[in-house]
């Protein structure tokens, strides 16, 4: 019989060896990505600005200061939408999971406006909140709150039984079933509901901004299309990219932390 | 003789399946006394979980009582240990956290918290262990740790669902031998359902053979084997005797 030290390492060490070759495939996959940009934009293909032009913009973009202001405006935007709308979610979610008044009340509602795009809600957002952050932030938290509504719902009515059972003959009652088994065993799904409600909030904020903003990088890229200036919107798409991935490796991680407990292929 | 501790009278229990009413268990009756061990064996859907179920609180009968100590079983709780055969683990806590869950809820203070759990981890040889998840135990060690949990609140009761049906035959066997260890000491009251005709003999004081639709008992085979059992028990002309009606009651129940 082998030891529990052993089996751990062990596995770390797999574990490890495994990230090691996906990361290097990942970086390797990019390079040929850059490469094969390169190679469009100097065979002239729709004007395409190649790499190191967007570099050189997004540079001198950041050297003024205008990269840095639309950037934190837009990422404000996303993570107090994002933290707003997962807030709410989190604890809705719970309840329809758990009592069947709140599912049965909730979820119609939950169920129809998971049926609008939060974009199709910007026209009426401005008429009724102004063009201020308001509007901006409410379809952001509208649609992060949506994912997550329904990931969190289903992580409860997902908890095995059996777990319940085992906690009622050890003595738990309602409320340590909810905190000792119910919160714990739907972590999993919060957490993928986390990760797509921030692609949501991304991917609502650039249209946000887009149709009604001072600053921003979807306002950026707005005004660089008007000026027919490539370089500045690829360079903004790049800065998004760029922090929504790093946004998301960061629920990664937590949900490395938070999860590592449950048995993956 | 002193009251059963578990008593079944006339107790029934129902299911709608499709309007459609199921007769789960019909008109069972028996009475299990103080530090005895029952083995329950049957054809699969005869009842046997459902009657367990009504012993621990996870099922209501629809007709008849069930009791424990005298007293109508209402709602599940520690005095009635279950161990189940999925192992029914929490994945997120370990091996240590998992024995001390019961602990925590009935608000038993750290320190001595931490003792029991040593000392139930020790009598199934889980303490190396002690700090692993669930995910990498093998089943028996997760099956173990299981027992360990329940042993953890000193149940008066062991309910038993084929907690050894997913292992395999040498691991049972000693999982078998650590059970009746135990027992020895403590004398715990166990109620044990398996599909395997030579646990069923080997564990028990009676073995109770039940038939399905509805769920009934057909027949109660006592075992008149001493404790301590061992292998060369499991070996006798007796043993064999008795492992050989057990099977013409299971499978040859028409
Ligand atoms: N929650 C339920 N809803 C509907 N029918 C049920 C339910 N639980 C059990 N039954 C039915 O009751 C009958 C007895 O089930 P039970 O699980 O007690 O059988 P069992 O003897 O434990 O079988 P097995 O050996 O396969 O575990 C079966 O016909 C089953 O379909
Ligand atoms: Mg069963």
């Amino acid at each position: 019989m082998s030891s529990e030290p052993d089996i751990r390492t062990r596995t770390r060490l797999r574990e490890r060896s495994t990230r090691n070759r996906m990361l290097r495939l990942n970086l390797l996959s990019a390079a040929i990505g850059l490469g094969l940009w390169w190679l469009a934009a100097h065979a002239g293909l729709a004007g395409l600005p190649g790499p190191e032009a967007v570099a050189r913009r997004a540079f001198e973009l950041a050297a003024s200061g205008v990269l840095f202001v639309d950037a934190f405006a837009s990422v404000r935007r996303v993570l107090i939408g994002f933290v707003l709308g997962t807030a709410l979610a989190v604890p809705v979610g719970f309840l329809m999971g758990w009592y069947g008044w709140a599912r049965g009340t909730i979820e119609p509602y939950v169920q129809f406006f998971r049926t609008i795009p939060p974009l199709a809600m910007i026209p009426l957002a401005i008429v009724f909140l102004g063009i201020g952050e308001v509007p901006k932030v409410f379809v952001i938290t509208l649609a992060a709150f949506l994912v997550s509504v329904i990931a969190t719902f289903q992580g409860v009515i997902n908890v095995d039984r059996v777990l319940i059972n085992a906690a009622r003959v050890l003595g738990a009652g309602d409320s340590e079933v909810f905190r000792k088994v119910v919160i714990p065993a739907s972590m999993p799904f919060i957490l993928v509901g986390m990760r797509t409600g921030l692609g949501a909030a991304w991917s609502t904020l650039v249209a946000a901004e887009l149709i009604a903003a001072q600053e921003g990088l979807g306002h950026r890229m707005q005004q660089a299309q008007v000026y027919y200036d490539l370089e500045t919107i690829f360079a903004a798409l790049v800065v998004i990219g760029l922090m929504g991935l790093a946004m998301d490796r960061f629920i990664l991680w937590l949900d490395g932390r938070l999860t590592s407990w449950q048995e993956r292929r | 003789m002193s009251p059963p501790k578990i008593a079944f009278e006339q107790v029934s229990c129902s299911f709608l399946l499709k309007d459609e009413e199921v007769r789960a268990v019909g008109n069972v009756s028996l009475d299990i006394a103080d530090g005895e061990i029952v083995t329950l064996v049957g054809p699969s859907g005869c009842g046997k979980s459902t009657l367990m179920n009504m012993v621990a609180g996870l099922q209501e009968p629809t007709g008849g009582r069930v009791l424990v100590d005298g007293a109508p079983v209402d709602g599940p709780g520690p005095k009635r240990g279950v161990i189940f055969q999925q192992y029914a683990l929490f994945p997120w806590r370990t091996v240590a956290e998992n024995v001390a869950f019961g602990l925590e809820i009935a608000g038993v203070p750290a320190v001595e918290r931490s003792a029991t759990v040593a000392r139930c981890l020790d009598l199934v040889g889980l303490s190396a262990f002690a700090g692993a998840l669930p995910k990498n135990l093998s089943g028996g060690m997760k099956q173990r740790c299981a027992i360990a949990r329940a042993y953890a609140v000193n149940p008066a009761v062991l309910l038993m669902d084929e907690p050894f049906g997913a292992l395999d035959a040498l691991t049972r066997i000693t999982l078998q031998d650590q059970l009746l260890d135990t027992w020895k000491r403590d004398r715990r009251t166990i109620l044990f359902i398996t599909h395997d005709v030579d646990e069923a003999v080997y564990l028990a004081h009676r073995v109770i053979v039940m038939a399905a639709r509805p769920g009934r008992i057909h027949a109660e085979i006592p075992v008149d084997l001493p404790y301590p059992r061992d292998e060369a028990m499991r070996l006798s002309p007796e043993f064999r005797d008795l492992r050989n009606r057990v099977w013409n009651a299971v499978f040859h129940q028409h």
